[in-house]
């Protein structure tokens, strides 16, 4: 078993949370994992990788080498297609729909909207206006790793664990607020690929 | 024990603390940060009172660590490349000395300059300074290495460097600890003369460092950190220093045909290095920045076997190594994987939305449009996004605190006024002094010290000299009439373009402050005290 994660985003949008609920979850079943990523110039809001690696054997390279990777979770919707190049043909783009506009020549939307749906394995979610809707609009990055779990080798319950791990120290309300985004992305992708 | 999830950083941090390290000294920079931040947050460190506090500079903090390796102590200072560029006069000087207590220099590199101004190779500084370098591959090696590092370093008697790129500073793995060790007690060197560099004594000491090599030779030679794997075939031997050993990995996996050196503790074990050589017919050195094992095994004149690598166009000359760039090296095929649909725009690092940053460059190109571009010369920190759109503000940034030193220079040669514009931890960190050439000279610049009260690219590290800028200023000398301190909001901006202007025809020195709280050390100020009240 391995899962090849490429997590994309704009610094400040909360990949890394993402990244170690992920790895939380991953270090409670023994799996094998790398997650390398960006810290410094490039978190001002600059765009932002993480690669994440999971398996069952040993890990040689913390990069994920082009064409090799499962899945593409990216909280934005211009920056998963930066990483295209990585997506093996199989493999799956999982995105926000809601931009992050800070850049004087951003896209329209629209013709962002379109290069995502030419890829054969695609779900793309307004995550935004789902984790308000759970309860914070700060979740959306939860909401995001909810929709793409089902292509994550890991148990979901194992994924609520990392959750609840991850956000202890803020409470019970900040827990329950994000174990709500993290169910409402996954019950979006399940109902999508029905 | 569990395995901790660390980044190669935080690996590092806990194989010190687990060594019995007394004291850790650094300066913020990407990607070596997280080392002094992991020991700071540790329970542990705090239970075993390890000094853990930032320092002005790496100088001050190289010579802090030298101070408690005298006193007998474990002590670790860390840093980026180039903060190793100001800390090279005590670290240099420290081969000579010698050492006392075990004295490890954790030295971040940056391969293909995701945070940084160059991507100069450290080891080329050990090789300088004769001393052993430890360069993991993995975290756990990470780990392993940072716990075993003060021991070596106490028996060849001289600092001993990990090297570590940001790829692996910045990536996270399953990390295994082993026990922990009690820190040394006091105990004064041996030869009360050990650390007086007069002349005669730094020859004695010299002489002693040299008579060391052969001992640091077969260190290298036996380390369990150099394995050499003999493969079927005698085609190709290939080296693979530190991180490139896994790259490696990652495109030959079980295949046996290759000859393999991992090669991650030096000096280079020739021995090892020699057998591979003498029974392959080619070599590939695969190493993360400067081509230093290629080169010393090509040396000057190329006559041996062919040696390829980052001099020869089979690795490229600059940037960091990744598996595809390995696998085109081994001749394998490489999937280019599907285009980058051109709807992608770049999207750069920007000053965030509400940072004072921002309104100080606002200001201050606005009192400059009188006297055109070409004036302003800058420094290190988040307020170097100014030399981005929409601001185009800055002319230069070199080094920590070149800003005021180059507006000295520029205004000899006529350029007046000229400005310099310098962030509060930089100022403290290598601006002073300049300030100080400045005011002996009466040169007429105007120095800007954009105070947002941290170290803020790095994430907000403690800024040394919090609400003492003014006061420091004055005490080196400045008019304190030519002092100001403005608060850079919009709302301002009238009264604010008009001291800047005041101050740019004035001709001697003068400091303008702008004062605002990093909007994100704010923000996570602010959340943290809600907490606290909720909590009541």
């Amino acid at each position: 078993m391995k899962t090849d994660i490429i997590l994309a985003g704009v610094g400040g949008q909360g990949i890394l949370s993402i990244a170690a609920a992920i790895g939380l979850a991953a270090v409670k079943t023994n799996l094998y994992i790398k997650q390398a990523e960006v810290h410094g110039m490039s978190q001002r809001g600059g765009d932002v990788q993480s690669n994440l690696r999971l398996s069952d054997k040993p890990i040689s390279s913390d990069l994920i080498p082009h064409g090799k990777a499962d899945l593409i979770l990216s909280v934005e919707p211009m920056e998963g297609l930066r990483y295209l190049p990585y997506l093996n043909p199989k493999g799956w783009l999982v995105t926000n729909t809601t931009p992050f506009n800070n850049i004087p020549d951003y896209p329209e939307v629209d013709d962002i909207i379109k290069e995502i749906k030419k890829i054969k394995n695609h779900i793309a979610l307004d995550a935004d206006a789902i984790a308000k809707e759970a309860g914070s609009a700060r979740a959306s990055n939860i909401v995001m790793l909810g929709a793409a779990s089902p292509f994550i080798e890991i148990e979901f319950s194992d994924l609520e664990e990392g959750i609840r791990q991850l956000f202890s120290t803020k409470g019970t309300d900040v827990v329950d607020v994000n174990l709500k985004a993290l169910r409402a992305g996954r019950e979006f992708s399940q109902k999508y690929m029905k | 024990m569990d395995k901790l999830l660390l980044l190669g950083d935080e690996a590092i941090a806990q194989g010190a603390i687990d060594a019995g390290l007394s004291g850790v000294y650094a300066y913020p920079g990407t990607p070596s940060t997280e080392i002094m931040e992991y020991v700071q947050a540790s329970k542990q460190a705090a239970e075993l009172n390890i000094r853990r506090k930032w320092s002005a500079n790496e100088k001050t903090a190289m010579e802090s660590a030298i101070g408690m390796s005298y006193a007998g102590k474990r002590a670790m200072v860390c840093f980026k490349h180039v903060g190793l560029n100001v800390a090279a006069d005590p670290f240099l000087n420290t081969s000579i000395t010698g050492v006392n207590g075990g004295l490890v220099l954790v030295v971040g590199d940056d391969p293909s300059m995701h945070s940084s101004q160059n991507e100069q190779d450290s080891r080329f500084y050990a090789k300088f300074a004769m001393i052993p370098v430890l360069e993991p591959s993995n975290q756990q090696e990470a780990y392993d290495m940072a716990y075993s590092a003060f021991a070596l370093s106490e028996r060849v008697n001289v600092p001993v460097m990990i090297r570590i790129t940001t790829r692996l500073a910045h990536s996270r793995s399953g990390v295994t600890r082993k026990s922990v060790t009690t820190q040394n007690e006091i105990k004064l060197p041996e030869n009360p003369r050990q650390y007086v560099l007069l002349p005669a004594i730094a020859r004695v000491n010299y002489k002693k460092l040299l008579s060391t090599l052969p001992l640091m030779d077969s260190l290298a030679e036996e380390s369990e950190f150099n394995v050499l794997t003999k493969g079927k075939s005698n085609r190709l031997g290939i080296i693979a220093a530190g991180i490139a050993y896994n790259y490696l990995m990652e495109n030959i996996g079980a295949d046996d045909q290759y000859h393999v050196l991992k090669l991650t503790h030096y000096p280079l074990p020739e021995k090892k290095v020699r057998e591979m050589y003498e029974q392959c017919d080619e070599i590939l050195v695969l190493e993360d920045g400067y081509p230093l094992i290629e080169e010393m095994l090509k040396g000057f004149l190329n006559t041996g076997k062919p040696v390829h690598g980052r001099l020869d166009g089979t690795l490229p000359r600059d940037g960091e190594l990744n598996p595809a760039i390995v696998a085109k090296a081994l001749g394998m095929e490489v999937e280019e994987g599907m285009v980058v649909p051109e709807v992608v725009k770049r999207r750069p690092p920007s000053l965030c939305v509400g940072c004072g940053h921002r309104d100080m460059y606002t200001d201050l190109n606005e009192a400059m449009k009188e006297y055109g571009t070409g004036r302003v010369f800058a420094d290190i920190g988040c307020y170097t996004l100014g030399a981005l759109p929409p601001f185009n503000a800055i002319n230069s940034t070199v080094d920590m605190g070149a800003s005021i030193t180059m507006a000295i220079g520029a205004a000899d040669a006529g350029l007046v006024p000229a400005v310099a514009v310098i962030g509060d931890s930089t100022f403290t960190h290598s601006g002073m002094t300049g300030l100080l050439d400045a005011v002996n000279l009466n040169a007429p610049i105007t120095v800007i010290i954009s105070d947002n009260s941290t170290t803020g690219m790095t994430g907000g590290q403690d800024s040394s000299a919090l609400g003492r800028i003014v006061s420091i200023c004055k005490g080196i000398g400045v008019d304190p009439d030519h002092i100001h301190v403005l608060t850079p909001l919009k709302k301002f901006h009238e009264e604010n373009v008009a001291v800047m202007k005041k101050e740019l025809a004035y001709q001697g020195v003068s400091v303008i402050i702008p004062q605002r709280e990093c909007i994100q050390t704010f923000a996570r100020r602010k959340r943290k005290e809600k907490k606290a009240a909720e909590k009541k």
